[in-house]
């Protein structure tokens, strides 16, 4: 088990694989392997010694009992879209990258259910699904190209996540590969499976407790009747009551999004999308259910917006109308670049009661360290995605939008929040965990992984700023230390 | 030095009487810790002197699963009993493992919020008060309106939890939105108090319907597969779709519906006559359209009996049938009621989900239970599901091994690693869960 130099490691798992895999799914040239250096946080990159393109589950088994056998460590990555970095790949280890696995092997909308490889594209589950009446409800605004595996590993969540929860909600059972190599299905094809949730446990663990192989999801009835509108507000104080309030009034929308006036600047600039004129931010709602319900729904949602001093408020009439609306929302991240060489897209959470106060401050650490921050998030659920702008070429500049960076999930965990929603911690926020969680916090979840990987292989250093040993005894009480029931001490 | 005195420098311990008893195994004493310090004490006491310790909140489900090995400590909940924290605007609220889930609604209602919770078990006996938070997390309580809401095990936020060893941690958070660490809380929801003890819970809120209405149908045997099959697929965005069939009688359709003003009306209307069609229920007469704008569980009971548990009654609570948990992919639904009234066993759950519970009286012959667990064990199997019998009159219980109780247990091995990591000691309910964990 021990080596002495990490690259005989993998030089060892290489042997063994050239034995199992064809030759065309082992990447060794260094240039090709540079490609996967990093995942969708590009801030980071790895170069990883060996990436092996599978093509099948047993080939996954393979190629983790390999490195389980030679101490090398290894990462998962479907599509490589996360803005965690929760895909870097190690230096001394494996990358298995899982996008060949791409069979839809089944869709039965009888039973609400869709079996897919880890590759299979989160979008292309719901198209399939589509002509049944379902789709796969978890959103992510990657979905044309992010995979299945990667929601698994990151528990994706989504516009829509307000009402249909996330990727967890929607997975009833996962065939993975454990550390150790082996095979082992999670869960059942119906709910509530015997045992421990390990299903629930697998699933948001950032490829830590192994590499899913398969996965059988749920689908969900596509709603008769999908409303969608659109509300100019003078600032995202009026946009964040306006949110309460319809939460206040029963009302679960499909989705409530806010974008304030530097993202909606942003949004214009880049795609066009025809939000209200210097609005101090925009706030979109989306009902769907009956067409009865929804109807109702979208008067009161109209008579709030006008209540709380809407400049403008229109209702998509149809999809093109709805796409329209979204346009501007989904393209938000990417059109900053139109106004900021560089940015940091944040992933924070707040109690949506916090949203105004926190906003607030945001804007008040942004004007003193002059660093300018847009804002898009998820209002319904408190999910906040800031992103810092910079530009690179200035001295010190990423170091400071860095730093306000940090200091907005220093002002999430303060308010009772998360330091992410949605993205995961993966190898960015791993040193941020210690904020929002004691010692003792990190070291108990941790016994998981020392179930799943007690070596420790599985995407190594992601999450957790501290390993934890498990080959120590853990926390045992040491019975020289208490009295004994028939000693003479007392506690 | 008795365990009364060791145990009592770390909370308040009493002697275990005949009715702390955990499914026929007698307990030494009952300890009743104040706050998670205080059970943090006596874990480690428990721990350090090899006592094994049973979490027990109203006790209405403490039979669920095996008899534990051993009973040293009764560790009480109800000490742990108060809201921390309701969150009004953010439909969030954070109270102890030993709140009663009765008080937590009455608690949440003057906002006009509720835990989606159906409570299934409102216990036996002298103590009819209903689960606990804590005992409906142990043991994954969710009842028809997991539909909507979805089960406990996703509307559980945040945990604290103390290990055997003493240690006191937390996953998880206050708000909905959250992935920062592994979720514990899904790894506690239905341990049945074998890794861990939890202290306090984070729960997600769902604002109450504005009005409710159901709609209810007798159906034929042989048009329960297309009824069904009509109403997984229903645009009405029922919150409610249950099943209640009873050997030799045609089954009971529920179908519940939650919103605003009007629109129930007009849906239940709509689903009552599709219901009605020629190719459904194909009479009108059976299918009934229930108005009130809120129903209680009593009034329910009183239009059709499957809105009641079955083992909820006040003849079943009194008494100790077989309770099965039974689970299938939902176009199986039909097949498996079919293959339960077969065995003789009342079957009665979600059929918009696909997690059923079958029961069998207390004086079914110990072969007939066995014969019928098997029958319909075959049946989950086939259909993609499982069975395990929560419960069982004493009899039967012995006849029954861990295997016999969980039946094929998926990931079992990984399980075993994940017990021996939180509670290396085995001090949890050792012998309760699967695997004779």
């Amino acid at each position: 088990m021990t080596q002495t130099d990490p690259r005989a490691g993998v030089g060892a798992v290489l042997r063994d694989l050239r034995e199992r895999l064809p030759e065309h799914g082992l990447v060794t040239d260094p240039a090709q392997r540079e490609t996967y250096a990093c995942d969708g946080l590009a801030a980071y990159r790895v170069r990883p010694a060996l990436v092996v393109l599978v093509e099948s589950a047993d080939q996954v088994a393979e190629v983790v009992r390999a490195c389980s056998r030679h101490d090398v460590p290894f990462v998962a990555r479907g599509s490589g879209t996360g803005l965690s970095g929760g895909a870097l790949p190690h230096a001394d280890g494996v990358l298995v990258v899982t996008s060949r696995l791409r069979t839809l092997h089944e869709v039965r909308p009888e039973d609400q259910r869709a079996v897919v490889d880890p590759g299979v594209v989160n979008l292309a589950v719901s198209r399939a699904a589509e002509p049944g009446g379902y789709y796969f409800a978890p959103d992510p605004s990657s979905q044309q190209i992010c995979s299945v595996g990667g929601n698994v590993a990151e528990n994706s969540g989504g516009a829509h996540c307000l009402k249909y929860g996330f990727t967890a909600g929607h997975v009833l059972s996962l065939e993975v590969v454990t550390p150790d190599g082996a095979q082992v299905t999670l869960g059942t094809e119906a709910p509530d499976a015997p045992g421990y949730d390990l299903l629930g446990a697998f699933v948001g663990s950032e490829g830590t407790l192994g590499v899913a192989t398969r996965a059988t999801l749920r689908l969900t009835r596509l709603p008769e009747d999908v409303r969608t509108c659109l509300a100019g507000f003078g600032s995202t104080d009026e946009a964040g009551a306006v949110t309460s309030a319809i939460i206040a009034a029963g009302i679960v929308p499909a989705a409530i999004e806010i974008m304030d006036a530097l993202a909606v600047e942003a949004a214009e600039a880049a795609v066009s999308c025809g939000y209200p004129e210097g609005a101090g931010a925009v706030l979109v709602v989306e009902l769907d259910g009956p067409a009865v319900e929804v109807e109702q729904e979208l008067d009161r949602v109209r008579r709030l917006c006008a209540e709380h001093g809407a400049v403008e408020f229109r209702t998509a009439a149809d999809a093109a109308e709805r796409a329209e609306i979204w346009k501007g929302r989904k393209s938000a991240f990417a059109a900053v670049g139109r106004i900021s060489p560089d940015y940091i897209v944040q992933d924070g959470v707040v109690p949506r009661t916090s949203l105004p106060e926190v906003l607030r401050e945001m804007g008040r650490i942004s004007a003193e360290r002059g660093v300018r921050v847009a804002n898009v998030f998820h209002a319904g659920d408190g999910n906040l995605h800031p992103l810092v702008l910079f530009d690179a070429a200035q001295e010190g500049a990423t170091e400071r939008a860095e730093e306000v960076s940090g200091m907005i999930l220093d002002l999430c965990v303060a308010h009772g929040g998360s330091i992410t929603g949605e993205h995961g911690v993966g190898a960015d926020k791993a040193r941020y965990m210690p904020r929002m969680f004691e010692p003792a916090d990190l070291d108990t979840m941790q016994l998981l992984r020392c179930a799943f990987d007690p070596a420790g292989l599985a995407n190594p250093g992601k999450i957790y700023p501290t390993p934890r040993m498990c080959g120590e005894r853990p926390r045992v009480v040491h019975a020289a230390d208490e009295p004994s029931v028939d000693g003479a001490e007392v506690f | 030095m008795s365990l009364e005195e060791v145990l009592g420098a770390t909370c308040a311990v009493r002697p275990a009487g005949e009715e702390d008893e955990v499914d026929g195994v007698p307990a030494g004493v009952v300890a009743r810790p104040a706050s998670a310090q205080e059970t943090s004490e006596l874990m480690r006491a428990c721990s350090a002197h090899g006592l094994a310790v049973v979490v027990r909140g109203h006790g209405s489900k403490l039979e669920w699963g095996r008899p534990p090995e051993r009973v040293d400590v009764v560790l009480e909940t109800g000490g742990m009993a108060g809201l921390v924290e309701h969150a009004r605007g953010d439909l969030v609220a954070t109270a102890g493992a030993g709140m009663p889930l009765t008080r937590l609604r009455h608690l949440l209602a003057d906002a006009g919020h509720e835990l989606v919770v159906d409570d299934l078990a409102v216990g036996r006996g002298a103590d009819a008060a209903g689960s606990t938070l804590g005992g409906a997390v142990a043991t994954n309580l969710s009842g028809p309106r997991r539909l909507r809401a979805g089960p406990l095990r996703d509307l559980v936020l945040g945990v604290r939890l103390v290990l055997a060893d003493g240690t006191v941690a937390r996953a998880g958070g206050k708000v909905v939105k959250n992935v920062a660490g592994y979720d514990l809380g899904k790894l506690m929801t239905g341990s049945f108090g074998t890794l861990a003890v939890v202290t306090e819970v984070t729960v997600r809120l769902h604002p109450e319907p504005q009005e409710v209405r159901q709609v209810h149908a007798l159906v034929p045997r042989e048009r329960l597969a297309p009824v069904l099959a009509h109403l997984v697929r229903t645009q009405t965005a029922p919150h409610v779709l249950d099943v209640h069939a009873v050997p030799g009688a045609d089954a009971q359709v529920s179908v519940g519906l939650g919103g605003s003003p009007g629109s129930t009306r007009r849906r239940a209307a709509r689903l009552a006559a599709e219901l009605s069609s020629p190719g459904l229920v194909g009479s009108a007469e059976a299918v009934v359209a229930v108005d009130p704008e809120r129903v209680t569980v009593e009034e329910i009971t009183h239009v059709v009996p499957s809105a009641a548990e079955p083992w909820s009654t006040a003849e079943e609570v009194a008494r100790r049938p077989t309770l099965l948990r039974v689970t299938t992919r939902l176009s199986g639904t039909a097949e498996l009621v079919q293959v339960a009234n077969d065995h003789g066993l009342t079957i009665t759950g979600s059929a918009g989900v696909g997690v059923l519970r079958a029961t069998l009286p207390e004086e079914a012959q110990v072969e007939t239970v066995l014969g019928a667990v098997m029958a319909v064990r075959a049946a989950t199997t086939r259909l993609g599901g499982s069975t395990v019998a929560l419960d069982a009159p004493p009899a039967v219980k012995a006849s029954l091994d861990a295997e016999g109780t969980w039946g094929p247990v998926p990931g079992l091995e990984l399980m075993r690693r994940v017990k021996a990591q939180f509670d290396p000691g085995r001090t949890l309910a050792p012998g309760r869960f699967v695997g004779g964990l």
